[in-house]
């Protein structure tokens, strides 16, 4: 399989407890990958260690065949991944489209550089990205008085900077309204198609995840419990127990009426 | 083995009021985030409440009485300073407060001079401890032990507080998250007030109990003003056992090095502090600060634009009635002139890495007298030309802060000011002690520019153009790519990390660019004045840029050229008076009080309400 | 014409009789720059020895015709603050001279400019050696008696005793190195058997005095060469006596003697301690006595050390001006060279060959009276037999 990402045997361990637990998987081209599971499964965990912000115990994390384990962020970045926060993180003191030219200015490799002035920088090619995210209208306001979920689009315009062949996204929709969520993923999904990415993203929301997800991972105390479609994991008696048993009833496991 | 014996009861004796203080900053700064300067002046004003008290009452009892009366009225000062001057400026930036409390020491400084007169005042002796007792046949005196025994008293005493009380757990919370302490549904203010006070009666208490070591004088509030960061800094900012730790280490490695390394006293709790801030970079007991981007309070900074072509043509303006002062103003506006110039630029230096970089640095004077030594040092010793003087004393002053920074920037926050604290201080001692190099503290002299510079006018004009053009030319650098980056660095190191922006890098390159410019200027300060002395490398010349940056407006562009300019002229008329500590201080916290945004952030936000200015969106 | 040639004569004329009259009503006017809030302990009685001088100066009708003026200034305890002052003082306030400073830094700061401005600048109490000598100029003139001057009178003292084994205490800054550097080389010429066998550097203001007082002891010496002062001071002989340093032991202290230092300290001044310092509390007669007398009138408080400092200073600046005959800064200068003149405590002379006056100072024993410290069996000492010999001064000041 000629997978974009590959994670195998992925461990890691704060002060004796496994967070993550030899945790394996792969991620195709034009996939779009959902690692979901109740809270401290080691969703996050798992998902700093792709990042390079955390370094695992052991296991290793390839991206096209080569070993990504341990590399920084920025490294990791240059290989082709892109990534979203679960709490935003954006330069609250430029503009909305002076953030996306910041990362095209790193993109281009000219972070140094001392002219010309950097808000006339790559600007048309930062306007681009913003109207691919829905949000070229407010390409000149303050970021800092965005409402969150166009924070959540001016992310994604970010990430899609570096031309990224794998976007990381960790929970892309949280705190944003149900009809926000909806219409995110559904940008997602038409970028992954258009540009064939990847994407693996975790989140709480199931109606999300069903709705959206080529492919969904079950994590439970560290471990991988299930992998599959949205069909087959709706049908996991253990994922139904997990989430059952973790407290975390939630009705997206009813098969929804219309199903 | 008596003496040694004997040199480590010295050691621990001096600890206790090193801990009493220490512990107390420790404490404030743990709930309430301030860093407080002024916690020497408490200290200065126990040693003086203390001293009087002892006059009135009589006996042991008025003794022991004196001293605790002291720890209450030195903890209500604290409370008055606290509600009047600080709570009104919470909400301001990150450690804008500090820029308030300088201004409270220079208030507590003409204050005591007022009240209890310029002679120093010797410390009454304890009643019944006057004598020494022989241990192992070394005198130790019986005060010493005293002093011994009560320090893990009041230690313990502020451990039961903190770990069994509830306003102890409320305390400890804020320690660790001040947000939960309001969501506790307790009042945050009230929280703040009381721990101001158990800081400052710390203070207090510290002052009064070294009285029968030593006195009461007016210079003692500036002179443990170093002790007890690096004290607070080594046992790690909030924590009490580890100030008590460091207390105890730096004072006996003192006693210790006062025997056996006589010289090595002025820096070897520096060097201390800066091996273990390299190891264990949150101190002995520190825990590390919650990871994350840094809580910026207060509105966040407006996004920037390069001046348009009427703002260029003020400017322009401006630059040339400046050029016009010799010609116009009095002979003496012109050397004026010349000094705010200087200072200037090397505030806008440290607003560049502090306003643009959020790198709050304590010890940016080490590059504004690197760059003045640099200068000075090629005179004197190599007969160099003032050109090239010029030449490489940002050079020398750029190297300078390449190497210091690549220390200090794997640290954040408060840690990473307390680290460009040490390592300027160990310059400063270096400069200071390297007597037949730099002339210690006798300087190095008749430092002139060359004959065709050396009227004031011409000199006038070449600082004109060499300040003007750095400050320029770091605004130039705010607009380019790399002033952006920086800024990336600052909103949010995540995302700058996670798009492949080297943030360490970009910071380096910052703290290095300001510390050349701060070079800049500190040579031209050596040509202006003819002489250096390690004065330029003072704490007191890191804090004068950074009040100014501060009061200039940390989240504007102009800030620190304005604050610098103003500072400046206001301080240039106030010294005039009689008091002018007490003007300067309460002018200080005017300022801060009415503009909290600084006078250039505040001057816009008035210059929008009255429709001068086009408010942003949204504007708050 | 020859109307018009008239009217502009007379016009001339009372021009010049206007000017003269308000050059006569106008003070001279002498910058006086100081660190009189760092350092106000030591400042105000010398600005009052000032004023008590011109007061009297003016009284006598002034200088040339002219009264006195001094103008104050506090320079915060910076160089940087120091020159600029000096310059503001010089070309706005009209001041025809500079005195002042304590620190030696700013002594040296100042001195610097006077030379390259052309400024007269009277260092009334700095002490560092190096104004005079190393970094001496022409512009520059010192009053007080310097580092040098008073540790050879403390190493004539110590000669005379038998101790061989000495230690020494001093601030770790410029003033502390040259006074255990001056105290060595006149003792070590007098009695070349003497050893050095301690020296201490307490950093200055921040002495940790029961440390220095043990490492001292261990040292065992037979004398002890003190050069700390104020708070350091007190500390000092406070720690030592408690825990019994100064017993059986010479000590011999700089400056120790001076009221500013010893008033603090009271009784708990140690005896016995051979010092310089300023007993004003035993001149009962002749020209010290009126000093002390009119002070003691004019501001109901006693002098100290400083006091006759800055009232030599206002002296030596009238005596100065009026031999000079003018206002013009070479003619000041001149006439500085050499000037002579008589003061409170016994004629001085400003030296041609190095700009130091010969002032001198009072050399005696501590002891406590009326629970107060005070020096005993104190004696002058002219400051011209402590200088070094001419040739050698000619090498230690490389300006001539």
């Amino acid at each position: 399989m000629n997978a974009v990402l590959s994670v195998r045997n992925l461990t890691k361990s704060f002060g004796g407890n496994r967070a993550v637990d030899d945790v394996s998987f792969d991620l195709a081209r034009g996939e779009l990958l959902a690692l979901i599971g109740p809270n401290g499964a080691g969703k996050s965990t798992c998902f700093n260690m792709m990042t390079g912000h955390l370094k695992p115990d052991g296991g290793t994390v390839s991206l096209n065949g080569s070993p990504i384990t341990g590399l920084k962020p920025r490294r990791i970045w240059r290989l082709g991944v892109g990534r979203t926060f679960q709490i935003t993180a954006t330069y609250a003191s430029m503009t909305v489209v002076e953030n996306v030219q910041m990362a095209l200015i790193s993109h281009h490799r000219r972070v140094f550089a001392l002219r010309p002035y950097a808000h006339r920088l790559y600007r048309d090619e930062a306007l681009g990205f913003l109207d691919l995210v829905g949000m070229a209208a407010q390409a000149d306001r303050h970021c800092a008085v965005l409402a969150y979920g166009d924070l959540k689009r001016l992310e994604l315009a970010i990430a899609l900077c570096h031309a990224p062949g794998l976007l990381l996204m960790d929970e892309p929709t949280a705190g944003m309204a149900p009809g926000e969520r909806t219409a995110l993923m559904q940008l997602i999904a038409d970028i992954v198609a258009q540009r064939q990415l990847s994407v693996l993203f975790t989140e709480h929301d199931m109606d999300t995840v069903f709705a959206h997800a080529h492919r969904v991972m079950v994590l439970n105390r560290g471990r991988l419990i299930a992998n599959g479609t949205v069909a087959e994991i709706r049908a996991d008696r253990q994922v139904q127990d997990v989430y059952l048993g973790g407290g975390t009833l939630f009705s997206a496991l009813e098969p929804p009426s219309d199903a | 083995m008596g003496l040694f014996i004997a040199q480590l009861l010295t050691g621990l004796a001096n600890a206790g009021a090193l801990f009493m203080v220490a512990s107390g900053l420790s404490l404030i700064f743990g709930v309430t985030r301030i860093v407080n300067f002024a916690h020497g002046s408490f200290y200065m004003l126990g040693a003086y409440v203390g001293y009087t008290l002892m006059q009135v009452l009589p006996g042991a009892f008025g003794f022991w009485g004196a001293i605790l009366l002291t720890g209450i009225i030195v903890g209500l000062v604290g409370v008055i300073v606290e509600i009047v001057v600080l709570r009104p400026v919470y909400r301001a930036p990150e450690l804008f407060q500090l820029v308030a409390t300088f201004g409270v020491i220079l208030v507590i400084q003409d204050l005591a001079l007022m009240i209890w007169g310029p002679q120093d005042l010797l410390g009454p002796r304890a009643p019944g401890l006057k004598g020494v007792v022989r241990i192992l046949g070394e005198p130790v005196p019986k005060y010493d032990l005293a002093l011994i025994g009560i320090t893990p008293f009041v230690a313990l005493a502020l451990w039961w507080l903190i770990a069994r009380t509830r306003v102890g757990i409320l305390v400890r919370a804020a320690t660790q998250d001040r947000e939960m302490v309001g969501a506790l549904g307790v009042n945050q203010s009230w929280l703040f007030t009381g721990v101001f006070f158990l800081g400052c009666a710390l203070a207090g208490l510290g002052g009064a109990v070294q009285l029968p070591k030593g006195g009461a004088d007016l210079l003692m509030d500036f002179n443990i003003l170093a002790s007890i960061f690096v004290v607070v800094v080594i046992g790690g900012m909030g924590s009490l056992p580890g100030a008590y730790l460091a207390a105890v280490l730096v004072s006996v490695l003192n006693v210790f090095g006062v025997t056996y390394l006589p010289q090595s006293t002025l820096v070897l709790m520096f060097v201390v502090m800066a091996l273990v801030l390299m190891i264990r970079p949150y101190g002995l007991l520190g825990r590390e600060e919650v990871a994350g981007d840094p809580g910026q309070s207060g509105e966040p900074e407006r996004p920037i634009k390069p001046a348009g072509a009427r703002v260029r043509l003020i400017v322009a303006a401006g630059i040339a009635l400046l050029a016009l002062v010799p010609l116009i103003a009095p002979p003496f506006a012109t050397v004026l002139v010349t000094d705010i110039l200087i200072f200037c630029l090397f505030a806008a230096s440290l607003h560049f890495l502090l306003g643009l970089g959020g790198l709050v640095s304590f010890g940016h004077a080490a590059f504004f007298g690197g760059g003045a030594y640099t200068a000075a040092l090629l005179v004197a010793h190599a007969d160099s030309p003032m050109e090239l003087a010029l030449l490489l004393a940002p050079l020398g002053a750029g190297l300078l802060a390449l190497i210091i920074g690549w220390i200090c920037l794997r640290l954040t926050g408060v840690y990473f000011a307390m680290l460009t604290l040490a390592f300027a201080q160990l310059l400063w001692s270096l400069v200071y002690q390297w007597g037949d190099v730099t002339g210690g503290d006798d300087g190095l002299v008749d430092i002139w520019p060359p004959d065709w510079a050396s009227s004031s006018t011409v000199f006038f004009y070449l600082a004109l153009v060499l300040c003007v053009g750095g400050i320029l030319a770091l605004r130039h650098a705010a607009h380019a790519p790399f002033g952006y980056a920086l800024r990336a660095a600052r909103d949010s190191k995540r995302q700058a990390e996670a798009t492949g922006i080297d943030t360490r890098a970009v910071q380096w390159g910052a703290f290095a660019l300001a510390g050349a410019m701060a070079g800049l200027a500190g040579g031209l300060f050596v040509f202006a004045k003819g002489s250096v002395f390690p004065n330029e490398l003072e704490i007191t010349r890191s804090f004068d840029a950074l009040i100014v940056v501060f009061l200039g407006g940390v989240k504007t562009l102009s800030g620190g050229v304005v604050g610098g300019a103003v500072f400046e002229s206001v301080k240039d008329v106030l010294t005039r008076f009689e008091y002018w500590r007490l003007a300067l201080g309460l002018t200080i916290i005017a300022v801060v009080i009415l503009a909290p945004e600084g006078i250039v952030g505040s001057l816009r936000r008035l210059g929008e309400r009255l429709g001068l200015l086009r408010a942003p969106e949204d504007g708050s | 014409m020859r109307r018009k040639t008239f009217l502009g004569a007379a016009i001339a004329v009372a021009l010049t009789l206007t000017g003269l009259q308000a050059s006569a009503q106008e003070p001279i006017k002498i910058g006086e720059i100081n660190h009189f809030k760092r350092m106000a302990a030591f400042a105000e009685p010398y600005r009052m020895g000032i004023e008590l001088a011109v007061d009297q100066i003016n009284e006598q009708g002034g200088v040339l015709g002219r009264p006195l003026e001094f103008i104050y200034r506090d320079d915060q305890g910076e160089p940087g603050e120091a020159v600029k002052i000096a310059e503001e003082l010089m070309t706005r306030e009209g001041t025809v001279m500079l005195t002042g400073a304590i620190l030696s830094n700013i002594g040296l700061a100042l001195s610097s400019l006077a030379a390259e401005k052309h400024y007269v600048y009277l260092a009334s109490e700095p002490l560092a050696d190096a104004l005079v000598w190393d970094k001496g100029n022409d512009w520059t003139f010192r009053l007080r008696t310097s580092t040098y001057m008073q540790a050879a009178m403390l190493a004539e003292e110590a000669a005379k005793t038998d101790a061989i084994r000495y230690a020494t205490i001093a601030p770790n800054y410029a003033y502390g190195k040259d006074a255990v550097a001056a105290f060595k080389e006149n003792l070590l010429a007098l009695k070349p058997e003497v050893e050095f066998v301690a020296e201490q550097w307490p950093p200055l203001f921040k002495i940790d005095a029961g440390a220095e007082v043990q490492a001292l002891e261990r040292a065992k010496p037979d004398a002890i060469f003190n050069v700390t002062f104020a708070g350091d001071l007190a500390k000092f002989m406070r720690e030592g006596t408690m825990r019994g340093l100064f017993d059986g032991r010479k000590v011999f202290g700089l400056l120790s003697g001076e009221p500013e230092y010893l008033d603090p300290i009271g009784e708990e001044t140690s005896e016995g301690w051979i010092v310089t310092g300023f007993p004003w509390y035993d001149f009962d007669e002749g020209a010290k006595k009126d000093f002390v007398d009119a002070y003691q009138a004019r501001w109901n408080d006693y002098p100290r050390n400083g006091s006759i400092v800055g009232y030599n200073t206002a002296l030596s600046v009238a005596a100065a001006i009026e031999k000079a005959g003018s206002t013009e800064a070479e003619a000041i200068r001149d006439a500085f060279v050499g000037l002579e003149l008589d003061t409170p405590v016994g004629p001085i002379t400003y030296r041609e060959i190095d700009h130091q006056s010969t002032m001198g100072a009072f050399v005696g024993t501590t002891a406590v009276r009326d629970g107060k410290g005070v020096m005993v069996d104190w004696e002058y000492r002219d400051g011209a037999d402590y200088l070094p010999p001419d040739d050698v001064v000619r090498e230690l000041r490389p300006a001539n």
